[in-house]
């Protein structure tokens, strides 16, 4: 702990001295961001080392501040989340989570969804990039998908009409639509995307996607320099499996965001290499890694903490610091790249700390 | 006419010594076998009786962009191979109501019908219905079946794949009931029944075992629509139980894209509700080469739509003899298949996938620089060096 304490002050003394880009978010202290991490359940705890002894490495400005996150009964029965936790959150505005479990019959919804409810989540991003290295069928991959997290299909209001009769409600609101139209375009625009594609059924869904495509309409409107197409569900499966270069910036409601998403990740390689980031209202963000809790490897020093470190890049870029975002991307994926010393996912055979470690050297070298 | 199968059936059999008389009688009695129709399984198709003395009558409609021109192929090969079958041609264009109403008259008529996709412009109004929709739910067609299979002479990232897809095709998100209860606040109800998914998964399970396939795998999203998806997979999982020899397993459908693009060769049978179905044959479709190869059957209790898989309109392709026919001919050999006349559909499926693997011949989306009319010439010389005489038929 002594060491920790020296090596944060350390950072922060050598942070003050090389502040890097200019940074959005204006909750600084002593040229230091404070992002709120929560481990998570399983192999959590084991790549959130791994990833903040990587973020030690590159001599990242991030100050940690852990907290856990298992749902506690509120006054009046309601479930939610520990109040240190959504204190720290709405401090620090940026949060880093790992994998959360969630107990079948515990009583309480699942982890993702109270977060999800608590801070507005509404936009779920998902940048799924094809890793050199890591070979799959599918090279070339660049595309990101932003799909619609509060609405849609997943509103979960559904009921029996008679016995043998069930009607599920799937909700499409011009506000949501709005919103993360608008989110769609301006991430377009913030990281040089060229265009941005809307997915709908509206052959079939005439007045719900038919008023998500609407909107999108709209908002494309004020972002003439992004290019803005539409294409049915059906289409954009059909044509990215065989050639996924020509997608660039996928905006969707929640159902085909699902499954979209989830097929991109397969493309690259899977849910232990895909990061992915949630967007709140009130400029909060939570970046996460979508893979499961891993209970069989945990605590044995096999799990593989790229998910989780890909996932801390992209808030990086998200806060501004591009510089370190692409440092130690580079890192990881030079490391995946040269197949020396990969975790057992990835086809090799070194444990968790020896992947972790060659990333930070790396880093180190590349000061 | 359409109940009296078991009359022209029997005339088939003894055909040599009455001749077509027994038509006539069929259509006296007509009224008083139709008892039988009703009483037929789910699954056991019957046949529409043949007109005219072993010729059968097969509604048509051409639909929209690459439609008529591939069709207008299938009618060109049907013709030269001689092949018993007359087309009633039914136009439907977008936009009258009497079009589509026609077409399901003619289709309730003739029992079996071949189309090309019909464009629904999404930007009408939502009183304007998909009018591919309205004619799988006005016919029944419940069931809409799909087989990818790895086609050796075309290039894919993977190979071995050999899936079939049975989607429910009447009711699910496609129910088309939508509604706006406050400004800018949409309403689309999704309907799950049992009634009809208990009568997808039999089809399911009876299709697997006639096909002698080992494992059902039922693709839902059951962890988040609880109730709609839950009750699908409870009548999937009822259903399983009385075919103890397939295997049944159940599957998310974010999971089930990611295995797809990963490890394809893992599924056997799949079926699922209406929209997952859309986005899984999809997928598969593309991973066996594209939408140009693979072709599906939509089966109700009475009638039988073919038509390609994936049922693209092909706009941008329309009219400039790029298109790839194959779709659209092995549908139409499904079709053969489906009025019995085993002998055609093999040779002509026969012809077209020698083409497609021996000789190479490919259309421009699966890479080659064929036309659409050099395929079908292709098809036509090597049903003539290697078909029967048209005498021996």
């Amino acid at each position: 702990m002594a060491s920790n304490a020296w090596r944060s002050m350390l950072s922060h003394v050598v942070g003050a001295a090389k502040r890097p880009t200019v940074c959005s978010r204006s909750v600084f202290s002593r040229g230091l961001q404070t992002v709120t991490l929560i481990p998570g359940d399983g192999i959590g705890p084991e790549i959130s080392v791994a990833v903040m002894k990587i973020f030690e490495s590159a001599k990242v400005p991030i100050q940690w501040e852990e907290r856990n996150v298992t749902a506690i009964q509120g006054p009046g029965g309601r479930w939610m989340i520990p109040p240190d936790c959504k204190e720290s959150m709405d401090r620090t505005l940026i949060g880093l989570k790992g994998p959360l479990k969630t107990p079948i019959a515990a009583g309480h919804p699942s982890m993702n969804l109270l977060l999800r409810k608590t801070f507005d989540l509404y936009a779920n991003v998902r940048p799924c990039v094809s890793i050199e290295g890591y070979k799959t069928p599918y090279t070339d991959v660049d595309l990101v998908t932003i799909r619609e997290n509060t609405e849609g299909e997943y509103s979960g209001i559904e009921h029996i009409i008679v016995d043998g009769v069930v009607q599920s409600i799937k909700l499409i609101t011009e506000d949501a639509s709005r919103r993360i139209a608008e989110y769609a375009f301006e991430y377009a625009r913030n990281n040089q995307r060229n265009s941005v594609t809307a997915v709908h059924k509206a052959n079939i869904m005439r007045m719900s996607d038919g008023l998500f495509l609407r909107k999108c309409r709209e908002v494309a409107e004020s972002f003439k320099d992004i290019k803005f197409t539409e294409m049915y569900l059906d289409t954009v499966c059909l044509n990215m499996v065989q050639d996924p270069t020509q997608f660039d910036v996928l905006v969707m409601p929640n159902l085909y965001g699902d499954i979209l998403s989830d097929l991109c990740a397969g493309l690259i390689g899977g849910l232990g290499v895909t990061p992915s980031g949630n967007i709140g209202a009130n400029g909060v963000a939570i970046f996460e890694s979508v893979h499961g809790t891993a209970p069989d490897i945990a605590g044995l020093d096999m799990a593989n903490p790229t998910a989780l470190l890909l996932s801390a890049v992209m808030m990086l870029r998200h806060m501004g610091m591009h510089d370190y975002g692409k440092k130690i991307e580079t890192a990881c994926f030079d490391t995946i790249r040269d197949k020396q010393v990969l975790t057992g996912d990835l086809g090799g055979k070194s444990k968790c700390s020896e992947f972790t470690e060659e990333i930070c050297r790396r880093v180190r070298d590349m000061d | 006419m359409a109940a009296s199968i078991a009359v022209i059936s029997m005339s088939k059999i003894i055909k040599p010594i009455w001749g077509g008389r027994l038509a006539t009688t069929a259509k006296v009695l007509g009224p008083t076998v139709s008892s039988r129709r009703e009483k037929s399984t789910v699954g056991q198709i019957i046949p529409p009786p043949a007109k005219y003395g072993g010729r059968h009558t097969v509604t048509l409609i051409p639909g929209d962009g690459i439609g008529p021109e591939l069709l207008n192929h299938v009618k060109e090969l049907f013709r030269f191979s001689c092949v018993p079958v007359d087309f009633e041609v039914v136009n439907v264009s977008s936009a009258t109501e009497d079009d589509i109403n026609n077409a399901i008259t003619a289709i309730r008529r003739n029992g079996v019908a071949l189309k090309g996709n019909i464009e629904t412009l999404h930007t009408l109004p939502a009183s304007h219905k998909s009018r591919n929709n309205l004619l799988r739910t006005s016919l029944d067609l419940y069931a809409n079946v799909m087989h990818c299979k790895s086609l050796p002479g075309v290039q894919t990232r993977h190979n071995n794949i050999d899936i079939m897809i049975i989607r429910e095709n009447t009711e699910g998100e496609y129910s088309s009931l939508e509604h706006e209860s406050v400004s800018g606040v949409v309403e689309c109800l999704k309907i799950i029944t049992r009634t009809n998914s208990l009568r997808i998964a039999e089809y399911a399970f009876k299709l697997a075992r006639e096909k002698g396939r080992k494992r059902v795998t039922a693709v839902h999203k059951a962890n988040i629509m609880k109730l709609g998806d839950g009750l699908f997979l409870q009548c999937c999982r009822e259903v399983a139980a009385g075919y103890p020899d397939i295997t049944f397993d159940a599957m998310i459908v974010d999971n089930t894209t990611m295995q797809l693009v990963s490890k394809p060769q893992q599924f056997d049978v799949m079926v699922m509700p209406n929209l997952y179905g859309n986005v899984v044959s999809n997928v598969c479709a593309g991973l066996v080469g594209g939408p140009g190869l693979v072709p599906g059957a939509n089966y109700g209790r009475d009638y039988a739509v073919f038509e390609t898989a994936t049922r693209n309109t092909g706009k941008s392709i329309a009219d400039r003899n790029i298109a790839n026919p194959t779709a659209m001919l092995l549908a139409s050999c499904m079709m053969l298949d489906h009025l019995k006349l085993h002998d055609y559909a093999t040779m002509i499926r026969n012809a077209v996938l020698t083409t497609m693997n021996e000789t190479q011949l490919h259309t421009a989306d699966i890479g080659g620089q064929g036309t659409t009319s050099e395929v079908v010439q292709a098809i036509m010389r090597n049903i003539q060096s290697k078909g029967p005489l048209t005498s021996e038929l």
